[in-house]
């Protein structure tokens, strides 16, 4: 079986594709929409907007969550701001520049067509939750405020203080219950998709464990969206919530749909360090702090003095000196790997030696402590609070962690995946981000795809596709069904001496050390041989607690690091087989003189799409090539 | 005294399931770190647990970042714990000191009802939001963002009422386990925007209807909630949402 990659992009100058795809898709009746259910899984921003927009339209919405209420998805901790068109600053913003930068923010690995959509409705995205009641900031005139964002020279995100995606999904959340309120959205909460089952080549619906029960359960649909969510947990340590996960995309890709770019993840330059073992997950401190702050290091090795006695002249303010006309700003990649580096050269700071500064001194003098404390108050607490230091009084200490995959399930325009039936919105595909994602436009991708293409193009699939009439007694659902239960029943027949936990750190280890900040062929062999080895004593030395019925949180865990292991292989082979460097994918080997990446057009203008070929057999490793017809193809240039 | 060497001694709820009648259970805990959370703390003593072919303990939590609202710990009868406006997952081990006893429980509420040990069911609360937490505006209706001004000031009030994160301490440390704290607070979010006011009136009857019907107790001013609140929401709430409460009665009387 070869994967079908066609992706599906209109004929037609950019500006006019999508109106012209909106206007070529076929429609459902409004009052035939009742008649069609959906399957919606995940409540974050693109699971809850897509959950709400579908049922207002009609359709009967099965919508599920780990959660114990759709409110808490992950979505829920993003703090710094959603991106905009709107050009309210006056200050040369367009959809036209939006969508250049996003391509390029991307380093040319992402789809023109899709991320200038992506722009087309970024504008809507801002009217929709401002209607809806989300308390965006807003300046002493009572318009609303804009501020700039890492990698960005316009004031184009919108924000509400440092809880905008907090702000945006209770939007996308009360929208929803609304819509349960009415009947057309039955809630599953505290479920875990186990397998899609797939019926006559298209997805009809979802094993689920009820987490508290213990239940499995058969849900049959006319077709199902998958918004669960990105993998950053399969380093263990990352600023992901600690549920996030996999599974659900994971098991979508050994039913057949493509994984394309799985070794595209970003690395987020200011998260607070690392301080010991006992370390459970990485807080983020949100990029707007690169506004205000200066990053520096001692220009000395293993300087140990404390910030304060460190003179003006003793100080590197290295991305200010590399990149000066992007200064602090530059993209996060950028911004990331400079702080390894400076790192691996000896002059990282605080106890471990992993950590640079981020200094607010200057800022505070320039603009005044009460100034600084009403832009970014919560996040000099939350750090206080962390790390009982006072970024008023002192520089912050940074250090980079995961925060995002780019990679995912590969869809085409109309956001359906290699399966037809299965729709992949979210952080759970592939599509805008190429290489590299832009601050403030993940909020934005997930509405997209939720409030503005999910309810198009699903209706387009509903209107030109024969569903035969299938329920949950389908012989297929008793086959997906067992083979969960026998997954189940394996995890806790291992009885060996090993927690979930202690293999899941040592994933994470294997992977951030050879498939993080830095990649290179050897390691990248070395690690697939290691991975594949933890594989094997997960399977024979695993131990879980307790039994099948009711809660059982070291179940849920292994169940989820079973994934995350095979993930993070495919992950190594997916950063193997591209020798080049782009986004936050850095291959030593391919680097220009000055040490930036240095991508190959002519032989890696694609996209990578691995097919699952069974456990034991080798994935192989499809391509969807990419065209770059309106942002011309230019190394990118932060100095 | 190092970073390193604390012990901690806990006195933890355990019940099995909602219809077990729960016991207290005894854990000690040494090398406890002063930079741990609170959370983790209960990590090292599950992956102990585990190891000893016990049942580890538990309890919600996701974000642990102090903003999905997941986690939900009465420590020493203080809902989250001793410190202001912190949640149980940002509490850190620095608050206590060596050979400390904590005891841990789970919200207690008729309106919570404990599933296994120190998690418990507050879909009551997704109730209370779907009977009215909203505005009533579909994908695509909405015009330019800019067409509504709203006072900085307002626009800040309603962010401070948005702030809260649904995690349930308000009703916990009510003596009458009512749920105006947070029911007030989407109801004033939403009064003080422009958009929010056409349906402000019934959406406080609603909510408050709701609230009732889930068995949330009445406010008789204790003002516990605000105390334990780890978002710092405002007592004013409850004011503001009481007038639009009683705006209904009057125009549910006219009508
Ligand atoms: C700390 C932090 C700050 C951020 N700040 C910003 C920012 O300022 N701007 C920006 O644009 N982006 C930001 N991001 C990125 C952005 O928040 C995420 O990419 C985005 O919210 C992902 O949304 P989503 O809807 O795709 O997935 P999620 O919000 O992760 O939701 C996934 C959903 O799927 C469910 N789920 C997952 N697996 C299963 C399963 N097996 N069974 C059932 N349900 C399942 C989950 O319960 C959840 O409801 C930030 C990210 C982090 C970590
Ligand atoms: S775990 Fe999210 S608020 Fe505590």
């Amino acid at each position: 079986m070869a994967l079908n990659l066609d992706s599906k992009i209109p004929e037609g100058p950019i500006q006019d594709k999508w109106e012209k795809h909106k206007f070529n898709s076929k429609l459902v009746n409004p009052s035939n929409k009742r008649k069609f259910s959906v399957i919606v899984v995940g409540t974050g921003l693109a699971g809850g907007s897509a959950a709400a927009s579908l049922a207002e339209l009609g359709y009967n919405v099965k919508s599920f969550c780990i959660s114990d209420s759709p409110r808490r998805a992950h979505s829920i901790a993003a703090q710094g701001g959603i991106n905009g068109a709107k050009n309210y600053p006056n200050d040369g913003d367009s959809v036209w520049r939006l969508f250049y930068d996003t391509v390029k923010g991307g380093d040319y690995r992402s789809r023109e067509a899709n991320v200038y959509r992506l722009a087309q409705v970024a504008n809507n995205i801002i009217d929709q939750c401002t209607a809806q009641g989300v308390p965006f900031a807003r300046d002493y005139g009572g318009y609303l405020d804009n501020r700039s964002f890492g990698g960005a020279q316009v004031s184009r995100t919108f924000y509400a203080k440092g809880q905008t995606g907090q702000q945006l999904l209770l939007g996308a959340y009360q929208s929803m219950m609304r819509q349960v309120n009415k009947g057309k959205i039955k809630l599953y909460t505290r479920r875990e998709i186990l397998d899609i089952v797939v019926i006559d080549g298209k997805a009809r619906g979802v094993i689920t464990r009820d987490i508290i029960t213990g239940d499995i359960e058969r849900h049959v649909s006319d077709a199902v969206v998958l918004a669960s969510g990105g993998y950053g947990n399969v380093y263990y340590l990352s600023t992901n919530a600690m549920a996030s996960n996999v599974g659900a995309a994971w098991k979508a890709y050994k039913k057949g749909a493509g994984f394309a770019n799985p070794c595209f993840t970003q690395i987020h330059p200011t998260c607070i360090p690392v301080s010991g073992d006992h370390q459970s997950k990485l807080t983020l401190m949100s990029e707007s702090l690169r506004n205000d702050g200066r990053v520096w290091v001692p220009k000395e090795k293993d300087d140990k003095r404390h910030p304060n006695e460190i003179s003006e002249d003793e100080r590197d303010y290295y991305l200010e000196r590399i990149y000066p006309s992007f200064g602090n700003l530059v993209p996060r990649d950028v911004a990331s790997r400079n702080a390894k580096l400076q790192c691996d050269e000896g002059k990282g700071v605080g106890e471990t030696g992993l950590a640079v500064y981020l200094d607010f001194r200057d800022a505070i003098k320039r603009e005044g402590e009460d100034t600084i404390r009403a832009r970014y108050g919560n996040l000099f607490e939350m750090y206080q609070r962390i790390t009982d230091e006072s970024p008023y009084k002192q520089p912050m200490k940074i250090y980079p962690a995961i925060h995002y995959t780019m990679g995912g399930l590969w869809v085409d325009y109309n956001l359906q995946s290699t399966i037809p039936g299965l729709h992949v919105l979210g952080e759970a595909n592939f599509s805008d981000h190429g290489a590299n994602r832009l601050g403030a436009s993940a909020l934005m991708q997930g509405l997209a795809d939720g409030y503005f293409i999910i309810p198009y193009t699903l209706g387009n699939y509903f209107g030109t596709n024969e569903l035969s009439k299938v329920d949950t007694t389908h012989p297929e659902f008793q086959k997906c069904e067992d083979k969960a239960k026998e997954q189940i029943n394996k995890l806790l027949g291992i009885n060996g001496t090993r927690t979930a936990d202690d293999f899941h750190k040592k994933l994470g280890r294997l992977i951030w050390n050879d498939v993080g900040m830095s990649r290179n062929e050897a390691g990248l062999k070395k690690v697939i041989s290691e991975v594949q080895k933890l594989k094997q004593e997960f399977w024979s030395d695993l131990k879980v607690t307790g039994t099948a019925v009711g809660v059982n949180a070291e179940l849920e865990k292994a169940g989820r690091i079973a994934d995350f292991i095979e993930l993070g292989e495919l992950m190594a082979r997916d950063a193997l087989a591209r020798p080049e460097s782009c986004g936050g994918h850095f291959r030593e080997e391919s680097q220009t003189e000055e040490n930036e990446a240095l991508r190959d057009d002519t032989n890696f203008a694609h996209s990578a799409v691995w097919e699952f070929k069974g456990a034991s057999t080798e994935p192989e490793r499809h391509k969807e090539e990419l065209t770059f017809e309106n942002v011309p193809l230019t190394q990118r240039s932060y100095k | 005294m190092s970073n390193k060497d604390m012990t901690i001694h806990l006195k933890v709820w355990r019940q099995k399931d909602r219809k077990d009648a729960g016991r207290f259970e005894d854990y000690t805990i040494p090398n406890v770190s002063k930079d741990m959370s609170f959370l983790e703390m209960l990590d090292v003593l599950n992956e102990k647990l585990v190891l000893d072919s016990k049942e580890p303990i538990a309890f919600d939590h996701d974000c642990r970042e102090g903003i999905c609202g997941s986690c939900s710990l009465m420590i020493n009868g203080q809902a989250h714990g001793p410190e202001k406006a912190t949640t149980s997952c940002q509490l850190h081990m620095r608050s206590f000191s060596d050979d400390d006893t904590i005891v841990v429980e789970p919200w207690r509420a008729r309106a919570f009802p404990v599933l296994k040990d120190l998690m418990t069911d507050r879909s009551s609360f997704d109730k209370v939001i779907a009977s009215g937490g909203f505005v009533s505006v579909n994908t695509g209706n909405a015009q330019d963002a800019n067409t509504m001004t709203v006072s900085k000031e307002n626009a800040d009030l309603a962010m401070d009422a948005a702030a809260c994160i649904g995690c349930g301490a308000c009703v916990a440390s009510c003596p009458n386990a009512s749920a105006m704290l947070f029911a007030s607070a989407k109801i004033s979010q939403m009064a003080l925007l422009p958009q929010g006011k056409v349906e402000a009136a019934q959406r406080a009857s609603e909510m408050v209807k709701t609230m009732d019907e889930e068995g949330f107790g009445n406010c008789t001013n204790h003002a516990e909630c605000e105390a334990s609140c780890p978002k710092e929401i405002n007592l004013s709430n409850i004011a503001r949402m009481n007038r639009e409460f009683f705006k209904s009665k009057i125009f549910s009387k006219k009508g």
